[in-house]
Order: structure tokens, then C-alpha cells, then sequence
């Protein structure tokens, strides 16, 4: 969810699956949702957003398991769709390194409120990209993917998540468009304070696997990086190493979640933000054990939040199954809407999405026997 | 010449038989780009490698170098490849 929704007339959730993309067209109460889809049927979809600042704007980050990667808009949420005339691909070999191709895009952000039009896109492999045409136009950032040492950075395919490594949570400061943050699921979080001309990793206080060295770069895993709305110099972490929080222009992370309960950890993909309240989080915990079976520790999915920065943290499972539930969820599939009683909403790995109009209070579920969830993202067409 | 679609690229033709001009294999799908925006992309990644489940045949015979050249007359048969069962 975005602060800079246009319309706030009734809600969409935007759901990014394996096999398609659907849109749940939501009422005023969020009770009755009619379903739109499937879009892209057999596509795999990373992700689906709509352009805040129009309302009108949806991209949908697509790929086929036997083409390449594309870029589908659409301008009339979904009724048509036009593919990107030049999406994300990288450039020819420079620097004396080897020539990459995108595989897919993974991550789209909309750019700040004062650049109608700009679009940010993170790849895997890794790459960050920016379009200046709502979406019609990509071109590279060779500043980070063909700079030698953000290719050591990236590491290897080795490195990287099982369907490649990630650019992702490429995130505006909604203050200052020139200033960005990005997060790599191999190779740490960055920042740039000139538009992305030059960044810098933002690694202090961040742990790695136990094993390697905290002071390479390349071993920082963050799985989801935000910033607060309503205090863009607060960020937040999920990490494949804890959770944190960092208070600029502090550049140390303090992991925050050392205070989630012991027996259920702080390991987990996604993070979802309170839009007007910087001390308000969500995190969807998973089991980091021995093997990382990314599945709800001890199979009972439940939401925690916190309302004091990460500082306690409160076990939200009502209306979530109690027993034998073994989920996983995605680093996009986890969201908020923008409503005055804030609406959550996660989707699953095994097809289901779950709703929350309640802060996380009660769940309730929407949907099941959807393909594999990649991204959930809610939005307030025009 | 003559080119086969395979059914995941049909949406850009609109037809599973077009037809195409170029003495190269690369020449070839730069043609049918420039007729079928796009098209060449979800094919040929950005470094000119043919993507990994893209096959082309000419008279049987399987191509993987985009300057292969190519008769005028020829039939280029643009396959999606199996990847398993």
C-alpha cells in the first residue's frame, strides 16, 4: 500500500501468482470482494502494482517457464493490457564482465509523488532499472549492474534465493526523490542520495549466518526493507538474520526482533507497515531451523505485531488455523490497505489469501485454491 | 520465408504461419520484431543468446548461432522446447 493513493475509493487487492495475476474489487466495508481473473493465465507473475499517484497505471512483471521477461501495463485496471515496448534488460558487456540477461523482474516500485511517470524495476538476477514513461520504457542502472564491485556483491547464482537472486524493496524517500534505498536477497541494503547516480551499502549492525564475515557484503541476506510513511527516517528489516530497525541518520540496525518470543524467532519474509504510525508493524514468522523449512513454527500460522517499535510484540492468530498449518508467505505477499482501521492481508504459497479489517486482530479468508501467491499489494484505483 | 509460431508466442502473430525476411537467423526474428512488437525479446535475451527453451529448426536441422544464415525460401520452425514431463 501506498500514501499517495489518488483515488481512496474503494479498495483492490492486487494478487501476483505463479500461474496468473487476479484483482479482488473490494466494497466500502471490505466485506464483499468481486474477483477479476485469471489475468495471464499460466504466467508467472512476481508482481502487480497500481501507479498511486494516477490510479489508472498497473504493471504487472511478467514472464512465461519457456520466454523471456516482459512488462505488461494496463490503464483501465486490467479490462486491457499493452506490453512494455523495451522492458528490463540489461546491457551489452562492459568493464571486462560478463554480459548478464534478465530473467525476470521480481519487484516494481512507483516513483515519488513529484515524478509522475518514474517507475523503479529490481531483477533477478540482480539489477535495478528505472522507467521515466510509466512503465513503457526500462532502462538500466550501470552504476550497480555493471559496476565490478556490485557484481561481487550480487555473488553468485549459488548465493541466491532457489528461483535466482533478488533486487528488491527498491523504496523513495517520500521527502526527496533522489533519495533511494534497495535490499538484495544476497548483498545487503543500499542507499543513494543522488538519485541513484552512486550507492552505498547501509550493513552496520545487520548479523549474518553463523560462520561468515558480518563485514562482507555479499553475506547480508535482508528479505524485506521498509520505510515509514509517516517518518521516512525510520526503516524496518526483515532479514534472513532477525528483524530490525534503524533510525536515521543512524546507519546501525538494532535487531529488534531479539524480543519476539524465543520458541517462535524472528526469521521471516515479509513486513508490513502502519501508514501513519511509524511504532506500528506486522511481521509473518517462519521457521529458520536447522534446515529453514520457511514453513509457520510448529505449524500455526499467526501475524505479530508490534505498537512500539519492535520493542513487544503481540501473537495475532485468531481466525487462523489453529494446528497443522504449515504456510509460507512471500516477501511481497503481505500488505496493508489505507483505511482508518487498518485492513492486513497476506497470501500463501499453497493458494490462499487472508484478510484482516481489524489490524490483524481477526483474519478471515478470502480466497483458496489460488496458484502459488508471489506478491499481494492493495491499491485505490481512480 | 516462411516461419512457425509456437502457440506461446501466437498472441504477437495472431496466426501459427508468418512470414518473415533476412539471410540470418537474428535477421530473421528482427523482422518478425519489427512486425510483431516485443517478439524477438521473449526469445533472444539481451546478450543475443537464444533463450533456454527456445529451439529453431531449419529442414530438421537445430540452430543456435544467430548469424546461421538462412535460405530466402526456407521454413524456420521456432519451437518451444520440452522441459521435462
Amino acid at each position: 500500500m501506498d500514501t499517495q493513493d489518488a483515488g481512496r475509493g474503494n479498495p483492490v487487492i492486487l494478487v501476483a501468482t505463479r500461474k496468473g495475476a487476479w484483482i479482488y474489487h473490494g466494497d466500502r466495508e471490505r466485506q464483499n470482494w468481486r474477483v477479476d481473473g485469471p489475468h495471464f493465465l499460466g504466467h508467472i507473475i512476481n508482481h502487480l502494482r497500481l501507479d498511486p499517484r494516477d490510479g489508472r497505471t498497473l504493471l504487472a512483471a511478467a514472464s512465461t517457464g519457456h520466454l523471456g521477461p516482459t512488462i505488461f501495463r494496463s490503464t483501465d485496471l486490467g479490462q486491457t493490457w499493452q506490453e512494455a515496448a523495451k522492458p528490463p534488460a540489461f546491457g551489452p558487456p562492459i568493464n571486462g564482465l560478463e554480459g548478464r540477461a534478465v530473467d525476470h523482474t521480481f519487484w516494481l516500485t512507483p516513483g515519488h509523488a513529484d515524478q509522475p511517470g518514474v517507475w523503479y524495476a529490481g531483477t533477478s538476477p540482480q539489477g535495478l532499472f528505472r522507467s521515466e514513461d510509466g512503465g513503457v520504457n526500462w532502462a538500466p542502472f550501470s552504476c550497480i549492474n555493471d559496476d565490478a564491485q556490485y557484481r561481487q556483491w550480487f555473488g553468485t547464482v549459488q548465493d541466491g534465493t532457489p528461483d535466482g537472486p533478488k533486487l528488491h524493496s527498491i523504496t523513495v524517500d517520500p521527502r526527496d526523490a533522489q533519495h533511494l534505498y534497495f535490499a538484495m536477497s544476497g548483498g545487503g541494503v543500499h542507499e543513494s542520495l543522488d538519485g541513484g547516480q552512486t550507492f552505498a551499502p547501509l550493513i552496520e549492525g545487520m548479523e549474518v549466518v553463523g560462520g561468515f564475515d558480518v563485514n562482507e557484503v555479499t553475506f547480508h541476506d535482508p528479505h524485506c526493507l521498509r520505510l515509514c510513511p509517516s517518518n521516512p527516517d525510520r526503516l524496518y528489516q526483515q532479514n534472513h538474520c532477525g528483524i530490525y530497525r534503524l533510525d536515521r541518520p543512524a546507519r546501525r540496525w538494532q535487531r529488534i526482533g531479539r524480543n519476539m518470543p524465543a520458541d517462535v524467532g524472528d526469521i521471516g519474509f515479509p513486513l508490513v507497515l502502519h501508514p501513519r504510525d511509524d511504532n506500528r508493524l506486522w511481521v509473518f514468522p517462519m521457521d529458520g531451523s536447522d534446515v529453514w523449512p520457511r514453513t509457520s513454527p510448529g505449524g500455526q500460522p499467526a501475524v505479530y505485531g508490534s505498537c512500539d517499535g519492535g520493542e513487544t510484540w503481540q501473537r495475532h492468530g485468531i481466525g487462523l488455523p489453529a494446528s497443522q498449518a504449515w504456510w509460507t508467505v512471500k516477501r511481497q505477499a503481505m500488505t496493508s490497505d489505507h483505511e482508518d482501521c487498518l485492513g492486513l492481508y497476506f497470501g500463501t504459497t499453497s493458494g490462499e489469501l487472508w484478510q484482516s479489517r481489524d489490524e490483524g486482530l481477526h483474519w478471515e479468508c478470502l480466497a483458496r485454491h489460488l496458484p502459488e501467491i508471489y506478491a499481494v499489494e492493495t491499491a485505490y484505483p481512480k | 520465408m516462411r516461419v512457425l509460431i509456437p502457440s506461446a508466442l501466437q498472441s504477437y502473430t495472431g496466426q501459427p504461419w508468418v512470414a518473415a525476411e533476412g539471410r540470418t537467423v537474428d535477421q530473421v526474428l528482427l523482422d518478425l520484431d519489427r512486425q510483431f512488437p516485443g517478439i524477438r525479446f521473449r526469445m533472444v535475451d539481451e546478450q543475443r543468446r537464444i533463450r533456454r527453451h527456445i529451439r529453431l529448426f531449419l529442414a530438421g536441422e537445430m540452430l543456435f548461432d544467430p548469424d546461421h544464415p538462412l535460405p530466402a525460401d526456407g521454413e524456420l520452425h521456432i519451437v518451444q522446447a520440452l522441459s521435462g514431463g
